[in-house]
C-alpha cells in the first residue's frame, strides 16, 4: 500500500506531515518488519534514552504507524516533526519535549 | 546390563542443576512474562537473566538473542527471515552440501519461492573451501549459510575465513552452530557471523529450548507473527521453564567447557585409534579439525543399521549417520559429498561422547566393537568383496 492509499483510509489526516527530505536525527531506531505494537513500545523505550530537545527517528514499514505515531505524540506531548517516505519504508521524526516517566 | 550412551550428538541428558533451576517455573512461578503483576514480572526477569547467560556463552549482547523452540526453527528463521528481508537487494543464497536438513530443505523451499541457491561442495574431509565461497558470490548474493560443525562427520568448518569474505562483499553470514555450541568455544565476535543458531539440549539443557543470535542492526522478517514477545520477532508465549533451563545450561557450560573437552577428547582419540585397527574401516570427516567428542566411521561390507542393533543389544547406543540413512536406508548426502560411494555409505556409524562417558565405557566399547564387526562380516553377503556393486573399496582412497 502506498502512503497515499493509506491516507485515504485514515480518519484524520491533518496530523500527517510529509517531508521532502529526512531530518538529521540524534538517535535512530530500525523496526522494519516489526508490527503493532512494537512501533509504540520502541518509541517509549528509545525516547527515554535521549535528552529533551533531541530528535529520534524511527524506521518502519508498518502502515499503522501513520496513524499511531502522531497520535502517540499528541498523547505524550512530544513533538511530531513529520514523515519521510523512503523507497520501502517510512522515517518518522519525533522531538523529545519533556522527560517521560 | 551396562548401558553406554555414545550418541551425545543426538541429545544429552539434562543436567540435574538445570532441572532444579527449571522446576519452580513448572510449579509456582507460572506467570506469563507479559503480565504486568508480580508473577508475570518475575517470569520476565527469569527470561531476561537466561538471555544474558545464553548470550555470554557465545560472547553476544543479550538483546542479540532470540529464543526459539529448536535449532531447526532457528535455522528456518535465519534463512527465510534474511532472504525475505533482503530480496530487494538480490535473490541468491549460498549454502554447503553438508548442511543440516533444516538449512538444506529451507534453502530448497526458498528456491521454489524464486530465490537461487548455490550448494557448495566439500573436500574429502568435509571442509568447505573459502575460495569456493568467494567464487560462488554474485552481485545478487544476500546470504551465506555454512554449518559450523557437522553432526554427522564432526568436521569444523573455517567459518572465520568465510565470514571475512562475506563481510568484504557486504553479504550476511549465518552459521548453524547447533552441533558445536557447548562442545567447543563459540564466539560470535571472532567467528564474525551476523546470525548463529544453537540449541540447549546439545549442552545438557532441555529440549524445546534453542536460540538464534542476530547481530544488532540486522533486519529480519519474523517467522511467527503475533505479540511482542522477543521484541516482536518471535511471537508466542515464552516457554519459561525451557528458557530458564537454557540459561542455566549455558552458565554451567561456560564454566565447564574446557574441562569437558579435556575429559572427552583423549577418550575419543582412544576410541578412534582402537576402531581403526579393525580391517577395512575408514574414519569420516577431518582427522584433526573435528568436534572433540566425535568419532564417525564407515565400515566396509556391513550395514550401519545392523551395527546399531547389535551394539544396542550389547548396551551401546550410537547413531548411523543422518536420520535419513538410518530411517530410510538412503545413502547420506553428507557422506556422498565427501566422496564415499553410495554402497559404502550404508556402513556408516557415529559415536559421540559426553561428559558422563568414562574410561571403562571406552574399554568396554573397544572390546565389543571389533567382535560385532567380525560377527557381522561372517554373515555379510558382501564380505568377500563388493562384487557387482558400483565404485570400489574405500580403503584404496586413503
Amino acid at each position: 500500500m502506498s502512503a497515499a492509499e493509506v491516507i485515504t483510509n485514515l480518519q484524520d489526516v491533518s496530523r500527517l506531515k510529509f517531508l521532502d527530505k529526512p531530518i538529521d536525527a540524534d538517535a535512530t531506531t530500525d523496526i522494519i518488519y516489526m508490527m503493532c505494537p512494537m512501533h509504540l513500545l520502541t518509541i517509549e523505550d528509545k525516547i527515554k534514552e535521549i535528552n529533551t530537545g533531541e530528535i529520534l527517528s524511527i524506521l518502519t514499514d508498518y502502515d499503522g504507524a501513520l496513524e499511531d505515531i502522531p497520535g502517540w505524540c499528541d498523547k505524550t506531548g512530544n513533538e511530531f516533526m513529520g514523515i519521510y517516505e523512503d523507497t520501502d519504508h517510512y522515517k518518522f521524526f519525533i522531538r523529545k519535549v519533556k522527560e517521560s516517566k | 546390563m551396562k548401558t553406554i550412551y555414545l550418541d551425545h550428538v543426538a541429545t544429552n541428558p539434562l543436567n540435574p542443576e538445570v532441572l532444579e533451576a527449571m522446576l519452580p517455573y513448572f510449579r509456582e512461578r507460572y506467570g506469563n512474562p507479559l503480565s504486568l503483576y508480580e508473577p508475570g514480572m518475575k517470569a520476565r526477569e527469569a527470561i531476561e537473566n537466561a538471555r544474558e547467560s545464553t548470550a555470554s556463552l557465545i560472547n553476544a549482547k543479550s538483546k542479540e538473542i532470540i529464543f526459539t523452540a529448536s535449532g531447526a526453527e532457528a535455522n528456518n528463521f535465519a534463512l527465510k527471515g534474511i532472504a525475505y528481508a533482503n530480496q530487494s537487494k538480490g535473490k541468491h543464497i549460498i549454502i554447503s552440501k553438508i548442511e543440516h536438513h533444516s538449512v538444506l530443505n529451507t534453502a530448497r523451499f526458498l528456491e521454489k519461492s524464486g530465490f537461487a541457491v548455490t550448494y557448495l561442495p566439500v573436500d574429502n574431509n568435509g571442509m568447505v573451501k573459502p575460495s569456493d565461497v568467494e567464487k560462488a558470490i554474485t552481485k545478487e548474493t544476500i546470504l551465506i549459510s555454512i554449518i559450523h560443525a557437522s553432526p554427522e562427520i564432526g568436521t569444523i568448518e573455517p567459518i572465520e575465513e568465510i565470514s571475512k569474505i562475506a563481510k568484504q562483499k557486504g553479504i550476511i553470514m549465518h552459521t548453524d552452530a547447533v552441533a558445536s555450541a557447548g562442545n567447543i568455544p563459540v564466539n560470535v565476535q571472532s567467528l564474525g557471523v551476523d546470525l548463529l543458531s544453537f540449541a540447549a539440549h546439545q549442552f545438557y539443557g532441555p529440549k524445546g529450548a534453542a536460540a538464534i543470535y542476530i547481530k544488532e542492526g540486522t533486519r529480519i522478517v519474523p517467522l511467527i507473527y503475533g505479540g511482542i514477545q522477543e521484541g516482536g520477532r518471535r511471537a508466542g508465549t515464552e516457554n519459561v521453564p525451557a528458557i530458564v533451563g537454557m540459561g542455566k545450561a549455558a552458565e554451567l557450560t561456560r564454566i565447564n567447557l574446557q574441562k569437558r573437552i579435556d575429559h572427552i577428547k583423549p577418550l575419543r582419540d582412544r576410541l578412534i585409534s582402537n576402531a581403526l585397527k579393525v580391517d577395512k574401516i575408514l574414519l569420516t570427516g577431518h582427522p584433526e579439525q573435528r568436534l572433540p567428542g566425535h568419532a564417525s566411521f564407515v565400515v566396509e561390507y556391513i550395514e550401519g543399521e545392523a551395527m546399531l542393533l547389535l551394539l544396542a543389544a550389547k548396551g551401546i547406543y550410537c547413531a548411523s549417520g543422518s536420520a535419513c540413512s538410518s530411517k530410510a536406508l538412503k545413502a547420506s548426502p553428507v557422506l556422498i559429498s565427501i566422496g564415499i560411494p553410495a554402497h559404502l555409505a550404508q556402513g556408516s556409524v557415529v559415536f559421540t561422547l559426553g561428559e558422563d562417558t568414562t574410561e571403562e565405557d571406552i574399554n568396554y566399547f573397544n572390546e565389543t566393537f571389533p567382535q560385532i564387526i567380525s560377527r557381522l562380516r561372517e554373515i555379510s553377503p558382501y564380505a568377500k568383496g563388493w562384487e557387482g556393486m558400483e565404485g570400489s573399496s574405500c580403503t584404496a582412497k586413503k
